[in-house]
C-alpha cells in the first residue's frame, strides 16, 4: 500500500508558503535569508563602516569625526584621509607599532606557557581511568562557565602585593614579590583564562590515540620518554595546534587582562584602541587601529587556520 | 618506569590547583571581616550586606540577566536556522560566504566587534534615525550577533552527527519539510539547542568590551559595573556577588554532569 503525499498546496501552512512565494521566497530561502541578512547587517556592514570612518579625521562634534561626503555648491565631494594609517606606522613614539609587537609577543609567550601546563593535564585526563575522566573534564570546563572577568579579578587578589601568594610566602620569611602590574601577571592571566580552551581540543585528540602504538613502541624496547617524543607528541600535533590557536588568537586582542593585571608599560593593542576611543575620543584613529589589527593579525591567522584544517582534512 | 607514575598525577594536580586556588580564595575571603579582603580577620557576612545595599550591582545583575536571556533566544533561532542551512541544504549560492561569515565572530577580537557595531549604530542613527541612541536595544543586537556564531557551531556539530535517514523516512511518508523539522529534527537536536542557549546566555552575561562600546547612559551591564569597581582595587561586595555566581554555576554544571553520566550509563545498559 502506498500513501500519496498531500499536494503541496493543501497543508496547514499553505497560506504561509503562498505568501512567501508572492514575494519571491521559498521556505528554504527564508531559512537561509534570515541569518544571512542579520549577519550582513550586523557583522559585514559594520566592518565596512569602520573602514569608512578610519578615513575620516577627528572633529569636535556629535559624532566626533569629519564627514566623508560633503556637498558644496551642489557638487558632492568625497574627502578621504590616510593620515590615521600613516600615523599608526610613523608615530614618533612608535606607540602603535610597539603595541602590535608586544601583543604578539605576550600572546606567544602565554601560548608556550599554556602548552607546558596544559599538555600534561590533557594527557593525564586522557590516560585517567574511565570513572575519573568525566569528573576531571568537568573540572576543566567548570571555570569556563563562570565569569571571565571575575576570574581575572580573583587572580589579581592572588598576585597583588598583600595578596595570597605574598602572604603565604611571608610565613616562610620570603618576599614580598611584585607580581601585579607586570608582564608576568599578564602571562599568568592569559594562561589562567584560556587554559580550558587549550586542554579540550588536545584531550579530544589524545583520547583517540591508539594505545597499541604505545605498546608496540615499548615492546620494541623504546623508553617511555622516547615513545612520547617519537609517537605521542607527533600524533597529537593537530590537537596542540588547535588548542594553541584558541589561546593565541583571543590573547592578541585582549583588553581585560592587561588592564586589570598589567602595568602602565603593558601596552597591548586592544588596550591602546580602547584608550584611543574612550579617553582620547579619537574615533577615526581607533577605527584605523581596528582595521590594521584585522589586516595584520586576524586575517593572516584565519588563513593560516584554514590551511591547517585543509592539511588535517587531507591526512584523514 | 617509576617516574611516569607520579609525574602525570603531580602535573595534573598542580594544573588544577592553579585553576582553582584563586577562585577558592575569592570565595573564602568573601566571608572575611576585614575590608582589606586578603588579610583574614574573622568570619563575617558583611560583604553580603554591602552587596544587598549596593545601589548599582543588583540592578545591573537584573539588567544583564534580561539582556542575556533575550540575546540568547534570538541567537538560538538565528543560529539554528544557519546550522540547518549549512548542514542540510546541499548547495546554494553564498554557502561558503555564509559559513565564513558565521564563524568569523569566533576569532574576531572583542574590541573590533565593539567599535564596528558602535560606528554602525551611530551611522544608522544619522541616516535612518534608528536605533534611537544607544542602550539596552543596541546591546541586545550586538550580543545576539556574536552569540549566533557560537550557537551555529554547537548545533552544526550535532546536526552533522545524526542520521539523516530518519528525516528522509518522514519525508517519504509525506511529511512537509516544516513538519519534519518540528517532529523529527528538533527533538533530536534538543540537547544541542539547550547547550547552545546556555553558552550564548553565559557569553552575553560575561561580555564587558562589546557592551562598553554599544551601551548608553543608564544601561550599564553587570560586567561594566564590576570592572569600574575592581579597576581601583579590591571590592568586598564584588567578592560576595562572585561567590553567589560561582555557587549557582558550579551546582548547575555538577548536576548537568551527573545527569549526563546517568544518561550514558542507562544507554550502555539498554
Amino acid at each position: 500500500m502506498t500513501r500519496a503525499a498531500p499536494p503541496p498546496s493543501q497543508g496547514r501552512l499553505a497560506w504561509l508558503r503562498r505568501a512567501l512565494a508572492a514575494v519571491g521566497l521559498s521556505g528554504r530561502g527564508l531559512v537561509i535569508a534570515a541569518p544571512a541578512a542579520w549577519l550582513t547587517l550586523f557583522f559585514l556592514v559594520p566592518l565596512g563602516v569602520v573602514f569608512g570612518i578610519s578615513l575620516a579625521t577627528k572633529e569636535f562634534g556629535q559624532p566626533p569625526y569629519s564627514d566623508l561626503l560633503t556637498t558644496e555648491d551642489g557638487t558632492v565631494q568625497l574627502t578621504l584621509h590616510l593620515s590615521n594609517y600613516i600615523r599608526i606606522f610613523t608615530d614618533p613614539s612608535n606607540i602603535y607599532i610597539n603595541a602590535f609587537l608586544s601583543s604578539i609577543r605576550i600572546a606567544a609567550v602565554s601560548t608556550v606557557f599554556a602548552i607546558l601546563i596544559g599538555y600534561p593535564m590533557a594527557y593525564a585526563i586522557a590516560r585517567a581511568p574511565d570513572r575519573w575522566r568525566n569528573i576531571l573534564l568537568m573540572l576543566v570546563i567548570l571555570p569556563f562557565w563562570t565569569s571571565f572577568l571575575l576570574r581575572v579579578y580573583a587572580l589579581s587578589g592572588f598576585l597583588r602585593g598583600e595578596g595570597v601568594i605574598n602572604n603565604t610566602l611571608a610565613v616562610f620569611g620570603l618576599g614580598p614579590f611584585t607580581m601585579m602590574q607586570t608582564d608576568f601577571a599578564v602571562y599568568v592571566g592569559i594562561v589562567y583564562s584560556y587554559l580550558p580552551f587549550f586542554i579540550l581540543p588536545l584531550y579530544t585528540n589524545l583520547v583517540k590515540l591508539d594505545p597499541s602504538l604505545l605498546e608496540a613502541s615499548a615492546d620494541l624496547g623504546a623508553r617511555p620518554i622516547r615513545t612520547f617524543f617519537s609517537i605521542t607528541l607527533p600524533l597529537s600535533m593537530p590537537g596542540v595546534i588547535a588548542g594553541s590557536m584558541l589561546v593565541f588568537i583571543p590573547a592578541i586582542g585582549e583588553f581585560v587582562i592587561p588592564s586589570l593585571l598589567g602595568g602602565p608599560g603593558t601596552q597591548m593593542i586592544g588596550r591602546i584602541l580602547w584608550d584611543e576611543f574612550f579617553s582620547k575620543t579619537n574615533w577615526p584613529r581607533a577605527a584605523a587601529l581596528a582595521i590594521s589589527m584585522l589586516v595584520i593579525v586576524v586575517i593572516p591567522i584565519m588563513l593560516m587556520q584554514r590551511a591547517q584544517n585543509a592539511v588535517v582534512e587531507g591526512r584523514r | 618506569m617509576g617516574r611516569n607514575r607520579w609525574f602525570l598525577p603531580l602535573a595534573a594536580s598542580v594544573g588544577f590547583l592553579f585553576l582553582y586556588a584563586p577562585i577558592l580564595s575569592l570565595v573564602i575571603f568573601s566571608f572575611n571581616a576585614n575590608r582589606l579582603v586578603t588579610v583574614w580577620s574573622g568570619f563575617s557576612t558583611q560583604a553580603y550586606a554591602d552587596l544587598w545595599a549596593d545601589p548599582q550591582l543588583l540592578p545591573a545583575t537584573w539588567l544583564s540577566l534580561q539582556i542575556a536571556a533575550v540575546s540568547a533566544t534570538i541567537a538560538l533561532v538565528l543560529g539554528t536556522l544557519c546550522a540547518v542551512a549549512l548542514v542540510r541544504f546541499r548547495r546554494f549560492r553564498g554557502k561558503t560566504v555564509l559559513q565564513a561569515t558565521v564563524s568569523a565572530p569566533l576569532v574576531m577580537p572583542d574590541v573590533i566587534t565593539g567599535i564596528a557595531l558602535l560606528l554602525l549604530f551611530v551611522t544608522m542613527q544619522s541616516l535612518i534615525g534608528w536605533p534611537q541612541g544607544r542602550g539596552v536595544l543596541t546591546i541586545i543586537l550586538a550580543h545576539s550577533t556574536f552569540c549566533t556564531a557560537y550557537v551555529t557551531v554547537v548545533v552544526q556539530s550535532r546536526l552533522a552527527d545524526f542520521d539523516m535517514s530518519l528525516e528522509e523516512a518522514a519525508m517519504d511518508l509525506g511529511a512537509s519539510p516544516v513538519r519534519v523539522f518540528f517532529d523529527i529534527t528538533l527533538p533530536i537536536i534538543a540537547p544541542a539547542l539547550v547547550s547552545g542557549w546556555l553558552l550564548a546566555f553565559t557569553l552575553s552575561l560575561d561580555d564587558l568590551v562589546i557592551a562598553s562600546f554599544v551601551s548608553g547612559p543608564g544601561s550599564s551591564t553587570l560586567p561594566m559595573i564590576i570592572f569600574s569597581k575592581v579597576r581601583l582595587g579590591v571590592a568586598p561586595e564584588v567578592n560576595a556577588l562572585a561567590t553567589i555566581i560561582i555557587g549557582v554555576v558550579a551546582s548547575g554544571v555538577v548536576l548537568a554532569t551527573i545527569y549526563g553520566l546517568r544518561q550514558s550509563a542507562r544507554e550502555k545498559q539498554a
